[in-house]
């Protein structure tokens, strides 16, 4: 029965971020729009020979998530704290982990929405061939994503509360999340280049355990963050 | 039961100056006698003497973070301040020997493989684990109030303990350049003792800055309470 | 449990003063003040027949201690005004009641239920209505009332009712960003209206409220009254809690301000922190 409450309480958190981002429409057009510049800019720097694109893409693409997820971050808990919301969040009964799963779940719709608009933009700008088992390269994105939205929703409960947010979320979330890039950026590039070593496979297991890892982690520390 | 205050502690136990002398001396004389009975390598010369500052100096930094982690832990679970105290002062001890670490690395690294820096495995999650720490200790000075620091700064802390070994093992796969685990049984007995003693001695200096950087952040904290006392004409807050 | 600080700070330092006043006092109000400053020296009354029981509640923002130790018990069905300077720690009181801070000393429980381990249980009694209204601006009023709902587990209460009683009906669907000060109050108001808490924390209720705004109120706090429910009230002015409270307490450096027998006979630094009885808070 308590656990019947909780899963509604994520579904109206989850309702309730995704309506006023809909809304509020500006968060998620600028957010992607910029996901969109970041991939144009690497075009810039790395381009404009065809291979050394190919090569790169991978990585931009997944520069391009990250640097612009972390916008979405802020904003996820900016929200809250506008007229003391989040006060009245913390005032209503239910765990508190119902509260990073909703939170979670929304930022993760979010983000990976901007992730279609920036991975068929960065397709287009650097000339990827789309490999015969495309629905693969989907599960490492979402696998990816995943890692990012838990560690940034996890971190931007704090830079969002403390001075100079938008310097100290990116200095605590970026060296924490070099396994999960690393990964799959990896992954991804051994896929796009047709993955003659078979080395995508094993990067896909680690992303998994990693984001296995960190979302018990920072499930169990998030009472602690967001308390106080 | 209540969470105890730093006012409540009483003073700090003072580090003993002879900690600090004997450290000192045995670094010295441990640096002098590794020097003095090590010959040179065949493979890298008088270059591997660096390693009787550069080995100890990142176990040390292990040792610190671990620290950080263990005392995290029981502040999350005592509420205890000065937890939180000690796991700052560790932090900041760790980040000096990491920094340490990474710049003898890097020296090793220019005559052995012609670049200051090759992404090698080992030096790579050093610099992931210091950039970490450094995020920790920006975490506590942008944080003003002391219960948040600590939750927040004790959370940080215990997942970016987590994350080394993950950082290892992901950094590790994506490329290695350096030689095989510097395993002591592989070591011949004249670099061996030289290396032993001075882990020792590292380690002994270590507990002593940790010590000395503790006792100042007790002190910082029971001044603020007395000051704050004194303002107010209070006796007993 | 009782920390010896508790102990320290309150029941032995107030011991002798209460038999001074019970000489020139009536009854009803040495009652009062015997539960406001007596408790830790006997035997702990059953906390879990009282809507409220702080005993030496201490908070400290870095080196500053806000609280001293504060003790306070309300009774079930007790309303109880909250008086005090401005940052003499009220507010910070009731956060700490609300589970939205910590205590750094001293145990608080609400009907039973410890504030400090036992939040969730805490967060099922108490409704907490503080300076900022809470509410989201791109919702409309009926979705910010559906979320509270589904939040507090009551998906199926009727939301429209509480609407209609707060007078919003006519901004059913408009959102929130265009709304006043006192709209939005009314607001989270009708959220109130919608959980039915059994111990009621108002701070300051009656800001950006009109006069049909505070009636509204005060009808409110005297239904749950009447419901047997608790009502703790931070106030800076005691003329729209007139016939509300049972009796008001004075938070002054820290403690809760126990008159002395100096106070009462030339009139004191604080007369609102003598009891009153219902009826008669009326102080202009």
């Amino acid at each position: 029965m308590a656990f019947r409450d909780d899963v509604r309480r994520i579904k109206a958190i989850v309702w309730k971020d995704l309506t006023t981002e809909r809304r509020s429409k500006a968060g998620f057009n600028s957010v992607a729009s910029l996901g969109v510049t970041i991939l144009v800019l690497f075009g810039l720097a790395l381009g404009p020979d065809g291979q050394a694109l190919r090569d790169a893409a991978a990585g931009a693409l997944w520069l391009a998530v990250l640097f612009a997820g972390v916008l979405a971050f802020n904003r996820s808990y900016q929200v809250e704290l506008e007229g003391g919301a989040l006060e009245a969040l913390l005032l209503y009964p239910g765990s508190r982990w119902a509260i990073f799963a909703g939170k979670l779940i929304a930022n993760l719709i979010f983000v990976l929405l901007m992730l279609v608009i920036v991975v068929a933009v960065g397709i287009v700008l650097f000339q990827v061939r789309i490999p015969a088992q495309w629905p693969t390269l989907l599960g490492i994105m979402a696998l990816g994503v995943v890692g990012i939205v838990v560690l940034g929703t996890f971190y931007a409960a704090m830079s969002s509360r403390s001075r100079a947010r938008e310097v100290l979320l990116p200095l605590l979330l970026y060296p924490m999340l070099i396994p999960v890039l690393l990964a799959s950026m990896e992954a991804t590039k051994a896929f796009l280049g047709g993955d003659l070593l078979n080395a995508s496979g094993a990067w896909i297991q680690m992303l998994a355990l990693f984001d296995v890892i960190f979302l018990v982690a920072t499930f169990l520390a998030f009472e602690y963050v967001i308390e106080v | 039961m209540s969470p105890a205050t730093p006012s409540q502690f009483g003073p700090p136990k003072p580090a003993p100056v002879w900690l600090g002398w004997g450290a000192f001396l045995f670094f010295l004389f441990t640096q002098v006698y590794a020097v003095a009975t090590s010959p040179a390598d065949a493979m890298m010369g008088h270059l591997q003497k660096m390693m009787y500052v550069h080995v100890p100096a990142a176990w040390v930094t292990f040792a610190a973070f671990g620290v950080v982690l263990v005392a995290s832990l029981h502040f999350l679970w005592k509420e205890d301040e000065r937890a939180d105290l000690l796991a700052a002062s560790a932090a900041e001890v760790g980040s000096l020997f990491c920094g340490l670490t990474l710049v003898l690395g890097m020296l090793w690294g220019r005559p052995t493989w012609g670049v200051w820096w090759s992404w090698d495995a080992r030096l790579t999650s050093t610099l992931v684990l210091f950039l970490i720490f450094v995020g920790y200790l920006s975490l506590r000075s942008f944080v003003e109030d002391p219960h948040r620091r600590g939750q927040w700064s004790a959370a940080v802390g215990i997942l970016g303990a987590i994350n080394v070994p993950i950082v290892w093992m992901s950094v590790r796969w994506w490329r290695t350049l350096h030689q095989i685990q510097s395993n002591p049984r592989g070591l011949s007995p004249e670099y061996l003792r030289g290396l032993l003693l001075n882990l020792a001695a590292f380690t002994l200096l270590t507990i002593w800055f940790i010590w000395r950087r503790y006792e100042a952040a007790r002190y910082e904290r029971a001044a603020e309470h007395a000051a704050q006392a004194a303002a107010l004409g209070d006796n007993n807050g | 449990m009782v920390s010896l600080n508790s102990l320290f700070h309150s029941g032995l330092r107030c011991k002798a003063k209460p038999y001074i006043l019970s000489a020139i006092l009536p009854l009803e109000n040495r009652v009062a003040i015997a539960l406001i400053s007596a408790v830790p020296n006997a035997a702990p009354l059953p906390t879990a027949d009282l809507a409220l029981d702080a005993r030496g509640v201490a908070r400290r923002f870095g080196a500053r201690w806000v609280l001293r130790g504060i003790n306070l018990q309300v009774r079930a069905g007790e309303m109880v005004g909250l008086l005090g300077h401005n940052g003499c720690g009220k507010s910070t009181f009731m956060r700490i009641v609300a589970t939205l801070l910590k205590p750094s000393a001293g145990d608080c429980y609400v009907y039973g239920a410890n504030v400090k381990t036992e939040g969730d249980d805490v967060r099922h009694h108490v409704g907490f209505f503080s300076h900022v209204p809470g509410l989201y601006d791109d919702l409309s009023a009926r979705e910010n009332l559906a979320f509270a709902a589904t939040m507090l587990g009551f998906p199926s209460a009727d939301i429209d009712a509480a609407l209609e009683r707060v007078g919003l009906t006519h901004v059913t669907h408009e959102r929130v960003r265009g709304f006043s000060a006192g709209m939005q109050r009314r607001l989270s108001l009708a959220r109130l209206i919608l959980q039915r808490p059994r111990l009621l924390l108002l701070d300051e209720p009656y800001n950006n409220l009109d006069v049909a705004g505070i009636a509204l109120m005060n009808g409110f706090i005297r239904e749950l009254n009447a419901a047997g429910g608790a009502a703790v009230v931070v106030l800076h002015d005691l003329v729209p809690a007139q016939g509300v409270l049972d009796r008001t307490v004075t938070i002054r450096d820290g403690r809760v301000h126990v008159p002395t027998a100096d106070d009462l006979l030339h009139g004191g630094a604080s007369p609102q922190a003598i009891t009153l009885p219902a009826g008669a808070a009326g102080i202009s």
